[in-house]
């Protein structure tokens, strides 16, 4: 039955009504978890709180599991399901682009909108940032077009990739989750006690 | 750093496996919904989009970027994106009130240096994560979570060189945060 937009089960008037309760659902978790502190989220880079890492494998873990096991119920249809298209090469510079912006920076974007949303001035510019480095993208468009759609792999699954299928993938995903949380637990455990310079806000 | 003073001052987050169950569930029910997952970076690329086709209309229709996100029905504002996104305004908000975080404008810095820095730190971060997001085909919402989530193996790779290239740089940048 599902996805029931693209399969017209929920018309397209409450397209908006959903994206803005989804989203406020979103909203609430990262801030909830502590997304909308800069020095919560760095953390992750510095050994001295590592919530990024947990909420993150926990999420993409639970919805793996929860895909597959929708599929095998019959309630979804996975090739109905949006497959993120893949530009290697661009990727890999976007993605290094954005790291850099991440440390720098300190929020991604969605991060920064609840930062927006509970008076940080540094997520106003941050965001204000986002803004223009989008206008700069778009207006040295031209010049990167070729660049921006090389590499094109289509919309190739990880498993595809790999030769094997989702269950294996999510599989290994689990394994790394677990692997993660017991190591970041070690490593958190031992830098709180030397970083004196952080508090939390 | 004390424990005590510190678990007086410790702020009232969840538990973070708790948040991430309950953004898996999320995640879950917005792919069994829409077919797609969660973003955020689109919402700022469609305001770019609007704000540069009002003050340059003939530039924007000349530009094969712009011209993709361009009808001659509604704004590029009128997005599923963009509802979301105000979303997740709203609902930062709304936890903010209820945990007790929504104060007057400030900002967080380390100690070591002043708001100034943090504030320029926080702008050319914003910039570079606005560009790369483009190339990126979204940012940590839309590709890294949502894109892996759903098995994109595209998601995977802006996931890992994302992550990957933070702890790469993060000792240069120590002194913005330790």
């Amino acid at each position: 039955m599902g996805p029931l937009i693209p399969q017209g089960i929920i018309t397209g008037e409450w397209d908006f009504v959903i994206a803005l309760l989804m989203g406020i659902f979103f909203g609430f978790i990262l801030e909830a978890s502590g997304f909308s502190s800069s020095r919560n989220i760095t953390g992750v880079f510095y050994g001295y709180n590592f919530v990024v890492l947990r909420v993150f494998f926990t999420a993409v873990v639970v919805t793996m599991i929860g895909l597959l096991y929708f599929n095998y119920m019959g309630w979804i249809n996975l090739d109905m399901l949006y497959i993120l298209p893949t530009y290697l090469t661009p990727m890999i510079v976007g993605a290094t682009v954005m790291g850099l912006g991440f440390v720098i920076g300190g929020f991604c974007p969605g991060t920064s909108y609840t930062g927006v949303a509970i008076g940080k001035l540094d997520a106003i510019v941050f965001t204000a940032g986002l803004f223009l480095g989008i206008f700069i993208f778009s207006e040295s468009y031209p010049l990167i077009e070729g660049f921006y759609n090389s590499d094109a792999m289509g919309r190739i699954t990880i498993g595809e990739f790999f030769g094997v299928s989702n269950e294996v993938v999510t599989f290994g995903f689990v394994l790394l989750a677990l692997a993660a949380f017991w190591g970041t637990w070690l490593i958190e455990k031992r830098v709180r006690k030397t970083v004196t310079e952080y508090k939390f806000d | 750093m004390n424990t005590e003073i510190q678990s007086k001052n410790m702020p009232r987050y969840i538990n973070p496996y708790f948040g991430g169950v309950l953004l898996g569930l999320l995640l879950l029910a917005t792919f069994f919904i829409t077919g797609r997952g969660l973003g955020a970076s689109g919402a700022v690329k469609s305001a770019v989009v609007t704000t540069v086709d009002r003050v340059a209309h003939e530039h924007t229709e000349g530009s094969t970027f712009y011209s993709k996100f361009l009808t001659d029905n509604h704004s590029p504002m009128y997005s599923w994106m963009v509802f979301e996104s105000l979303g997740i305004f709203l609902g930062g908000l709304i936890s903010g009130i209820l945990f007790g975080r929504l104060k007057k404008l400030r900002t967080e810095h380390s100690p070591k240096i002043t708001s100034k820095t943090r504030l320029i730190a926080a702008g050319i971060g914003g910039i570079l994560f606005g560009f790369g997001s483009q190339l990126g085909r979204g940012c940590s919402s839309g590709a890294a979570l949502s894109g892996t989530a759903a098995f994109s193996f595209g998601g995977l790779i802006v996931m890992l060189f994302m992550f990957g290239t933070g702890y790469l740089v993060a000792y240069f940048f120590r002194k913005l945060w330790i």
